[in-house]
């Protein structure tokens, strides 16, 4: 059985002088332990999609059922990395990783053993009784990535995690991420727009469409990892992709470039 | 310079320019301001007005922040209250003086209850947009990481909202010092309002400045312990200078 199964999932959303489609018809299925990137062009409805999974945002239409159980609600069994770092800023790094667990109602002991392992994986061990103002964005995504791997959730939505991060950084955390995806056992799905992060991360690629938000390839990627970003199978298949993109980009720009 | 204009004040008064009864000389004040601090006078008065001061804030701000934490979170208690408040926020408490009387009498219960009028509305407020201007996405992540209501209200609404609760404090505890002064005036009979009053009935110039000078110090004392406790509890809130 699929592990998250969505089916004629669509979302409008009303303004009070315009109704904009955001996702139209997406049927999509993921099973245990895939890593799925979706793909595409701002406004095609990726984060939104991401959002109803994690039951933040009530679809105006079709159902998303996880682990046999509809979602009707946000929950600890489908973690969050948002793309704005969303830790704490008032509770230091330790207490940030330590939240989850505390809510849950776990020991002391527990908690502090939990912690230590996560800070010392995550290399945040130095920072444990730092606040974020004092962190870098990587440093607090990888808090972002820790306070999750804390409660152990089996699946991880993560919302374009490293969009705002340099170029190494980036790397670094998506080496990060594919160990921890690979020694875990997780299912992710990670929403970014840009398709040499997705070839380098991802099992299987899901490319939207640009308003409505429909599905428009869903690409099996079977590279082993790691893989070579100038390697020349990733380079065919980020051509080929990039066609793809760039055909619902430029529907965006004329959007854009719509008078009002 | 202030040591500048201090000379230049006593010169003039010294110098016979000014009656002492217009303006007494720092040295007068001074004088006058440690014969009243032997006598003992000065620590019942400053003693008084503290407590005052503390009792009815505690009174305002203990009602405020519960209401305000309310209100800010539901929209519907918001509705339920906002009328009235809106109405009643712009009476100074001042105006509530002859009705305070009334039906309190003399004594500290009417000076209380203006004190706490006083603090009651700048905490409310401040308390109320603290927590409408929550970023939202700390409340998706609380929620994501399973907090329920009350995990939510004592730890991501409450800490969220800590920088305009302390400035609703701060705001709070300047009225109340105003107030505290001027209910002093007039329901009872110690406190530093009230010595000033009484020193004027006898043209104690010296004295009513050498209050005014107390009032000055004790306000600036408050301030710097409020300001210590800002940068304590927001530690971790990243300021302008970061």
């Amino acid at each position: 059985m699929d592990y998250i199964s969505i089916s004629n999932l669509s979302k409008t959303f009303e303004g009070s002088d315009c109704t904009v489609p955001a996702l139209q018809d997406i049927n999509l299925s993921l099973s245990k332990g895939e890593f799925v990137c979706l793909l595409g062009p701002s406004g095609c409805g990726k984060s939104t999609l991401l959002n109803a999974i994690a039951g933040f945002i009530q679809p105006s239409r079709g159902e998303i059922v996880v682990n046999g159980q509809p979602v009707r609600e946000p929950g600890p069994d489908r973690g969050v990395v948002f793309q704005e770092y969303a830790i704490f800023p008032w509770m230091t790094v330790a207490r940030n990783i330590a939240f989850g667990l505390e809510i849950k109602g776990a020991s002391t002991a527990e908690i502090r053993e939990r912690v230590d392992v996560l800070l010392e994986t995550l290399g945040l061990s130095e920072f444990r009784d730092r606040f974020p103002k004092d962190l870098s964005g990587g440093m607090r995504q990888r808090v972002a990535i820790a306070r999750l791997l804390a409660i152990d959730s089996p699946i991880m939505l993560m919302d374009e995690p490293f969009g705002a991060l340099d170029a190494l950084t980036r790397r670094t955390l998506q080496d990060e991420l594919l160990r921890i995806w690979r020694e875990s056992g997780k299912t992710i799905l990670f929403v970014t727009h840009s398709i040499e992060e997705s070839l380098y991360l991802s099992t299987r690629i899901v490319v939207m469409t640009y308003r409505p938000g429909t599905i428009k390839r869903n690409q099996i990627v079977t590279m082993l990892h790691p893989r070579d970003p100038a390697g020349a199978e990733f380079n065919e298949l980020k051509r080929e992709l990039g066609h793809l993109v760039m055909e619902e980009q430029e529907r965006h720009t004329h959007d854009e470039m719509k008078p009002v | 310079m202030p040591l500048l204009l201090l000379m230049v004040w006593e010169a003039v008064c010294r110098g016979g320019l000014v009656s002492p009864i217009m303006l007494p000389s720092p040295s007068a004040i001074t004088i006058k301001w440690v014969e009243w601090l032997r006598s003992g006078e000065l620590l019942v008065d400053v003693l008084g007005s503290l407590g005052r001061v503390t009792g009815g804030f505690l009174l305002g701000a203990g009602l405020a922040l519960p209401l305000g934490l309310f209100m800010g979170a539901s929209p519907r208690t918001y509705e339920y209250f906002n009328p009235i408040i809106q109405v009643l926020r712009p009476i100074p408490p001042i105006a509530w003086i002859p009705m305070s009387i009334l039906w309190f009498g003399l004594g500290n219960p009417p000076a209380i209850f203006l004190i706490s009028l006083g603090a009651f509305f700048p905490v409310l407020m401040n308390t109320i947009s603290g927590v409408q201007n929550v970023d939202s996405i700390y409340l998706r992540a609380a929620r994501n990481l399973g907090a329920g209501r009350s995990a939510m209200f004592r730890r991501v609404i409450l800490p969220a909202a800590t920088p305009y609760i302390l400035t609703g404090i701060r705001i709070g505890i300047g009225t109340a010092f105003i107030v505290v002064i001027v209910s002093e005036m007039i329901a009872v009979n110690n406190g530093l309002g009230y010595r000033i009053l009484e020193a004027r009935e006898f043209m104690w110039s010296d004295k009513i400045i050498a209050g005014m000078v107390t009032i000055g110090l004790l306000g600036l004392a408050i301030d710097q312990v409020m300001n210590a406790l800002n940068t304590y509890l927001l530690r971790w809130h990243r300021g302008l200078d970061s």
